[in-house]
């Protein structure tokens, strides 16, 4: 780092050594997880279940919030009532994906991003999947709607909704 | 509040597999800040050390498990986290236990093994998201990056190689780094926009790598500067953090507020009105080349949308009127996500403090600013510097 220093500590391995050579001991760990989805999480399971987006409001800062909270967290205050939202909105940013959860390569890109939906405040939305574009036809500002699984398919996942499609004429 | 002194400053080399154990590699970046600084063990009064998830080490409470190796025996010792933020955000902790008047000396130690995660330490990103909203979509953690860079680029009209020109100044300037893991003298705007999608439009060069490494820092007041006759300390000028939302959906990602928030507490307390001019040379965290923008635009280097416009013209060079990255930064030195303070708040340090050899910038700098960016694209920490 400096003139002065002369041995810059630690022994790089290759992938090779650190695999056949050096002494390396395993482990896998076994650790299993179930969350108590809560109060605001609940419900907004339960209405994509029956294919709708839900949202709660603050009747002090008059915000929609989405995903819905049980409090406010700039008023610090509980929130006061759920108010549906459309399952229409505006893609705010998107990524199109060429690697996994564990960054290997897949073939068939995945199309990912930002959705801001439609009756909740400003920029509230969530993150999904986009189906039904192409490199050329996706783009930030594009309208697009839910598409959602068939009503006996659902389950109460984010899930539940298969990915968000450009509006069509009409809708 | 009391004058704190940077006065040592030590890192191993930064690579994708190293044989040691987080354990060694601590204690040789400690040993060596020690020795830079000319302490023994037994002049340092309490020890903070950083690292990122522990998911990476596979070790929970890993602060416990490297307190031998960072000195913490026996003494006031904690472990700081703050996500990816953490690198710079140690040695604000440090800063304060020495302002407060509490400690006069205190080690910095910061460490992170990415190589133990197998087969890739993505695997274990993605527990860090929430389970009901995110994880079911299996994510990738390039994806949000993917996002935010794709958000800057659009709002402000980017150009992808003037992106790419911040991985190949970096890369090229990490050649004068002896730690450097990726340092490449000779790369190309077109190699970087030629290597593969990731996860479009974020290309693989402009990834930082994952890395292993140590670093660590001696922190002092300046009656202990004094009195151990410390030759050249370098003086914390200003400190400040911020975080945003983790409701990341619910942001305009193509600005980093919470960072300027962070900068304008730092700022004050620095007496920094205009950055650009009272502001010599910058370290912004680039683990993405757009992070280096993004950083300089939230640090008030610059107006919004202006960072790739320095960058083509050559402003940011070692050489030119606001050098950025002059250690080669992530991107070219490494990424072990903590141990970054090694090539953040450290290049400040040696900058500051002329010893920063091959990578020295040219003309005389009085004044530098760094931050690191972490949690969820949330959080930020940023310190000021003076020689």
């Amino acid at each position: 780092m400096t003139a002065k220093e002369v041995r810059w500590p630690g022994k790089e391995l290759t992938a090779k050594e650190f695999y056949n050579k050096v002494t390396v001991t395993r482990y896998r760990p076994e650790a299993k997880f179930a969350w108590s989805a809560g109060e605001a999480m609940s419900r907004f399971l339960a209405e994509l279940q029956r294919g709708r987006l839900i949202a709660r409001s603050c009747s002090s800062c008059k915000r929609v919030l989405f995903p819905p909270r049980m409090f406010c967290e700039e008023c610090f205050r509980p929130t006061d009532a759920w108010v549906y939202v459309r399952d229409t909105g505006t893609i705010e940013t998107y990524s199109i994906s060429y690697i996994d959860l564990d960054a290997k390569r897949i073939e068939t890109p995945v199309y990912v991003g930002v959705v801001s939906v439609d009756g909740a405040s400003p920029k509230m939305g969530i993150m999904h999947y986009f189906g039904e574009v192409a490199p050329e036809t996706i783009r930030i500002g594009l309208r697009v709607k839910a598409e959602w699984k068939p009503a006996h398919e659902r389950e109460g996942s984010v899930l539940d909704i298969r990915y968000w499609r450009p509006l069509r004429r009409g809708e | 509040m009391r004058k704190v002194a940077c006065i040592g400053a030590g890192m191993t080399l930064f690579r994708r597999r190293l044989q040691e154990t987080p354990k060694e590699m601590c204690w040789e970046a400690a040993r060596m800040a020690l020795d830079q600084a000319g302490l023994e063990i037994g002049d340092v009064d309490a020890v903070v050390f950083g690292s990122a998830p522990d998911a990476f080490d596979g070790i929970h409470m890993k602060g416990e498990n490297v307190l031998d190796a960072c000195g913490g025996i026996g003494r006031p010792y904690v472990r700081v986290f703050t996500g990816g933020g953490t690198g710079v955000f140690s040695p604000i902790a440090a800063y304060w236990h020495v302002a407060s008047g509490l400690f006069d000396c205190v080690l910095v130690v910061n460490e992170e093994k990415m190589s133990s995660c197998q087969p890739h330490p993505q695997s274990v990103f993605g527990h860090i998201w929430d389970p009901i909203l995110d994880r079911p979509l299996k994510p990738n953690l390039v994806w949000i990056f993917a996002m935010e860079m794709n958000r800057y680029m659009t709002v402000h009209n980017v150009r992808y190689e003037d992106v790419a020109a911040v991985a190949v100044k970096n890369k090229r300037n990490a050649v004068g780094h002896p730690c450097a893991q990726l340092a490449d003298p000779h790369i190309t705007v077109e190699d970087v926009m030629n290597s593969e999608v990731m996860a479009w439009p974020v290309h693989r060069l402009d990834i930082s790598p994952p890395s292993d490494g140590a670093s660590a820092l001696v922190v002092c007041s300046e009656e202990f500067a004094r009195t151990h006759r410390i030759e050249s300390p370098v003086w914390f000028a200003g400190v400040g953090w911020n975080i945003d939302t983790t409701f990341w959906t619910d942001r305009d990602l193509y600005f980093p507020e919470y960072l300027a928030n962070a900068a304008k507490i730092a700022y004050k307390q620095a007496r920094i009105t205009d950055p650009r001019r009272q502001i010599d040379f910058a370290e912004p965290y680039d683990p993405f080349d757009y992070k280096e923008l993004h950083h300089m635009e939230g640090l008030g280097l610059c107006k919004k949308g202006e960072a790739p416009r320095l960058t083509r013209e050559g402003v940011t060079q070692r050489d030119g009127d606001l050098p950025t990255c002059p250690s080669g930064g992530l991107l070219g030195v490494g990424n072990p996500i903590a141990a970054t303070m090694g090539i953040k708040v450290g290049e400040l340090y040696l900058q500051l403090s002329g010893q920063a050899g091959q990578r020295q910038i040219p003309h005389e700098v009085r004044t530098g600013v760094t931050n690191a960016w972490g949690d969820l694209m949330q959080f930020s920490s940023v310190v000021v510097m003076r020689a």
